[in-house]
C-alpha cells in the first residue's frame, strides 16, 4: 500500500507556498495595474510604471549607482577575499582556529551597527567622498560571504595538486593562477552572485553612507515610498527580482546550480 | 641524467615540535631507497624537505654536487608521485603529463609528442584526451607516474603511491614502478608503511622511528641481522630475551636469563656473541618441546591460536611473555609445562640497550 501523505502536511505546504509566492504575485500584479495607487488584483494592464522608473531621474541615477557599487564592491571583496580564503585554508594547520572565525564575524554584527561605525570612521572621520565610502561599506559588507563561500570551495581542494605543479617547475604565483583558481571557479562564481545580490539589496549599511546626490536603489525606494504610493515601487521591485532570476538562470545554464550550492 | 641524493644531518621542526632529528641518508646513483615506518614517524616530512616544501632547521641536502637546501621547490627538478595522485582535475590526461614540459618552455608539438610517448610506456595512450576524474585509481597513478617521469628528473620521489589501490593492483603497480625506475636508471626515494612493499621494491630500506633512521640496509640484512631491538621487533623478531654468558666451550656458548633459564647457542650460525646480549627470535624460532632433557627456557603455555601452518602459543616464562609456534602434529594443551629451545635459523643477536 502506498503511503498516504497526511492532509495536514499538504495544507502546511500550501500555506508555506502562499506565504512565499503570494507577495511576489501581488507585487507583479500591482506593477502592471493601470491605477495611480498600488492595486491588486490589477485593474487594466499597462507598462507605464516600468517606463516611469526611467522617467524619474532619481531612480535612473540610483540604479546606475547601485550597479556600480555592487560590481566594484564585489570585485574588491573578491580581490581581498580570494587570497585571504586561500591563505586561511592553505595554512589551516599552522594558523589558530579563531582566525577564520574572525573573518566571518561581521556576519554576526548587525549591519546597522556596521553602517553607523563606518559613517563615523570613514565618512565623517576621514572625510572620504560619499561614493567611495559607499564602496568601502559594501566591500566590507560582502567580504565575509566571499571568504565563507570560497573557503568552503577550497576546503575540498587538495593542496598536494599545487605542490605537484610546483615540483614540475611552475612558480608558486603562477601555480595559483593556473592550477588553484581554475579548480575553485564555481566557488568564486557562487561568491560573486551571493555578494552581488547582497550588495544590490542592502539597506542598512547604505542608509548611513549615502549622501547628497548619491544614493542606492533600495534607499531611493524607501525615499519614494515616503512620498508616493504609486505602482512604480512595484515595478522597481519586479525589476530587481527579474535581475536576480536572470543571474540565477545564467549560472544554471553555464555551470548548473549544483556547482554553486556544492 | 641521474644523480645521487645525500641528506646530511637534517633536523626539522613544525613550529616548536621537532619532527626529524639529525637524519642522514644517501641514495646512490640509480638506487631505490625506501623509508619505512609507522604513520607519523616523519617519512613525508623527509620527502617534503627534499622537495623544498619545508625548510630544515639545520643540515644540508645535496643532489649530485648541487646544494638543494636553499633552492626554491620549483627549481629543484624532482619528480614527485603522491598517495592521492594529485592530478590536475581540469586538465586532460595528456596535458597533465605535458605540464612539466610546458614549464620547461618546450614547443607544444614536441610537448604532445613526448607526453604521448610517455603515456604509451605506462599503457594509457588511448586515454590521452580523458579528464582525470574519468580514470580508475590505478590509471590515475600511472598518469601521475608518467607526469613525473616525462621531465626526466634526476630524482624521483614517491609518497605511499600505492596506499589507495586495492591489494592485487598494488603488487602489479610496484613491479611496474620498479621496472620503469630501473629502465630509466633514476635515483629514487620511496615512502611506504608496508614492509612487504618496501622490501620487494628497494635496493635498500631505511627503517624509521620517531624522526630517526633506526637502520639503513638491504632488505636481506634487515630481515636477518637487525641492528637493534626496534628494527628486530619491526621485522618480526617478537621475542627479545636478555641473556648473560655463563660459559664458553669452543664455538658453543652457554647463557642464562636473570631467573636462571638456560640456553645454548652456536657462534657458527649466529656470529660472535658478547658476554651480555639480547637474543631476538621470531615465533618460529622457538621450538616448543616437552622433552625434559632439552636445554631451554621452562615455560607454561597460555592461549593457543591456530595459524593454518602451525599453532601459536602465548608462553609464560621467567624472562616474560614469549610467543612460540608449535607444529600441528603435536599440539599442546593450555597450561602444559614445556621447554622453549631456540632455533638459530630464526634468531639474531643484539647488543643490550
Ligand atoms: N603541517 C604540520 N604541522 C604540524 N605537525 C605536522 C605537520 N605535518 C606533520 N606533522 C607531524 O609531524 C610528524 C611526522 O609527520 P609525517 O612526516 O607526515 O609522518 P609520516 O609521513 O611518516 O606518516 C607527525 O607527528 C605529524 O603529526
Ligand atoms: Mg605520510
Amino acid at each position: 500500500m502506498a503511503t498516504r501523505i497526511h492532509p495536514l502536511l499538504i495544507l502546511m505546504t500550501i500555506v508555506v507556498y502562499i506565504f512565499l509566492i503570494g507577495p511576489l504575485i501581488i507585487i507583479f500584479g500591482a506593477s502592471v495595474s493601470d491605477t495611480t495607487f498600488l492595486a491588486f488584483p490589477p485593474q487594466g494592464l499597462t507598462l507605464h510604471w516600468f517606463e516611469n522608473i526611467w522617467e524619474i531621474s532619481a531612480f535612473r541615477r540610483t540604479i546606475v549607482t547601485s550597479f556600480q557599487v555592487a560590481l566594484l564592491g564585489t570585485a574588491m571583496a573578491l580581490l581581498i577575499g580570494i587570497p585571504a580564503a586561500y591563505a586561511l585554508n592553505r595554512h589551516r594547520i599552522q594558523l589558530p582556529g579563531w582566525l577564520s572565525t574572525l573573518f566571518v564575524l561581521p556576519i554576526l554584527i548587525p549591519e546597522i551597527v556596521i553602517g553607523f561605525s563606518l559613517l563615523r570612521s570613514i565618512n565623517v572621520g576621514l572625510g572620504v567622498p560619499v561614493f567611495f565610502a559607499l564602496l568601502i561599506g559594501h566591500t566590507l559588507l560582502v567580504l565575509p560571504y566571499v571568504i565563507r563561500v570560497i573557503s568552503a570551495s577550497l576546503a575540498s581542494f587538495d593542496f598536494s595538486i599545487e605542490e605537484a605543479a610546483i615540483s614540475l617547475g611552475s612558480r608558486p604565483v603562477k601555480t595559483f593562477f593556473t592550477i588553484v583558481l581554475p579548480n575553485v571557479r564555481s566557488g568564486i562564481l557562487a561568491a560573486f552572485i551571493l555578494a552581488f545580490i547582497t550588495s544590490i539589496n542592502d539597506v542598512s549599511v547604505s542608509l548611513f553612507l549615502t549622501g547628497p546626490g548619491i544614493s542606492t536603489l533600495p534607499i531611493q525606494i524607501l525615499a519614494h515610498v515616503e512620498q508616493f504610493f504609486d505602482p512604480t515601487i512595484a515595478s522597481v521591485s519586479v525589476l530587481l527580482m527579474m535581475l536576480t532570476i536572470i543571474v540565477m538562470i545564467i549560472v544554471e545554464r553555464t555551470l548548473g546550480l549544483t556547482a554553486v550550492t556544492k | 641524467m641521474t644523480l645521487p641524493l645525500s641528506i646530511d644531518q637534517i633536523t626539522a621542526h613544525y613550529g616548536t615540535t621537532k619532527v626529524l632529528e639529525d637524519l642522514s641518508l644517501t641514495v646512490g646513483d640509480g638506487e631505490l631507497v625506501s623509508l619505512l615506518g609507522a604513520s607519523g614517524c616523519g617519512k613525508t616530512t623527509t620527502l617534503r624537505l627534499v622537495a623544498g616544501f619545508l625548510q630544515p632547521t639545520s643540515g644540508a641536502i645535496r643532489l649530485g654536487d648541487k646544494d638543494l637546501t636553499r633552492l626554491p621547490a620549483h627549481g629543484r627538478d624532482i619528480g614527485l608521485v603522491f598517495q592521492n595522485y594529485a592530478l590536475f582535475p581540469h586538465l586532460s590526461v595528456k596535458n597533465n603529463v605535458a605540464f612539466g614540459l610546458k614549464q620547461r618552455k618546450l614547443a607544444s608539438g614536441e610537448r604532445d609528442k613526448r607526453a604521448l610517448e610517455m603515456l604509451d610506456r605506462v599503457g594509457l595512450a588511448h586515454l590521452a584526451d580523458r579528464l582525470p576524474g574519468e580514470l580508475s585509481g590505478g590509471q590515475k597513478q600511472r598518469v601521475a607516474l608518467a607526469r613525473a617521469l616525462v621531465i626526466e628528473p634526476p630524482l624521483l620521489m614517491f609518497d605511499e603511491p600505492l596506499s589507495n589501490l586495492d591489494a592485487k593492483l598494488r603488487v602489479d603497480m610496484r613491479v611496474e614502478i620498479r621496472q620503469l625506475q630501473r629502465a630509466n636508471g633514476t635515483t629514487a626515494l620511496y615512502v611506504t608503511h608496508d614492509q612487504e612493499e618496501a622490501f620487494s621494491i628497494s635496493d635498500r630500506v631505511a627503517i624509521m622511528n620517531s624522526g630517526r633512521i633506526m637502520q639503513l640496509d638491504t632488505p636481506e640484512t634487515l630481515y636477518q641481522r637487525p641492528a637493534n631491538k626496534f628494527v628486530a621487533h619491526f621485522v618480526g623478531f617478537e621475542n627479545l630475551i636478555d641473556l648473560q654468558v655463563t660459559a664458553r666451550d669452543g664455538e658453543m656458548v652457554h647463557a642464562q636469563t636473570h631467573d636462571g633459564g638456560k640456553i645454548t647457542l652456536s657462534q657458527e650460525r649466529l656470529g660472535a656473541i658478547p658476554d651480555a646480549f639480547v637474543l631476538a627470535t621470531r615465533p618460529d624460532g622457538l621450538v616448543v618441546t616437552n622433552d625434559a632433557s632439552a636445554t631451554g627456557l621452562p615455560a607454561t603455555l597460555g592461549m593457543r591460536t591456530y595459524l593454518g601452518r602451525a599453532y601459536q602459543y602465548q608462553c609464560q616464562t621467567g624472562a616474560g611473555q614469549l610467543i612460540a609456534n608449535g607444529s600441528l602434529a603435536t599440539p599442546f594443551e593450555s597450561g602444559a609445562q614445556v621447554t622453549l629451545v631456540p632455533n638459530p635459523d630464526q634468531c639474531a643477536i643484539l647488543q643490550p640497550e
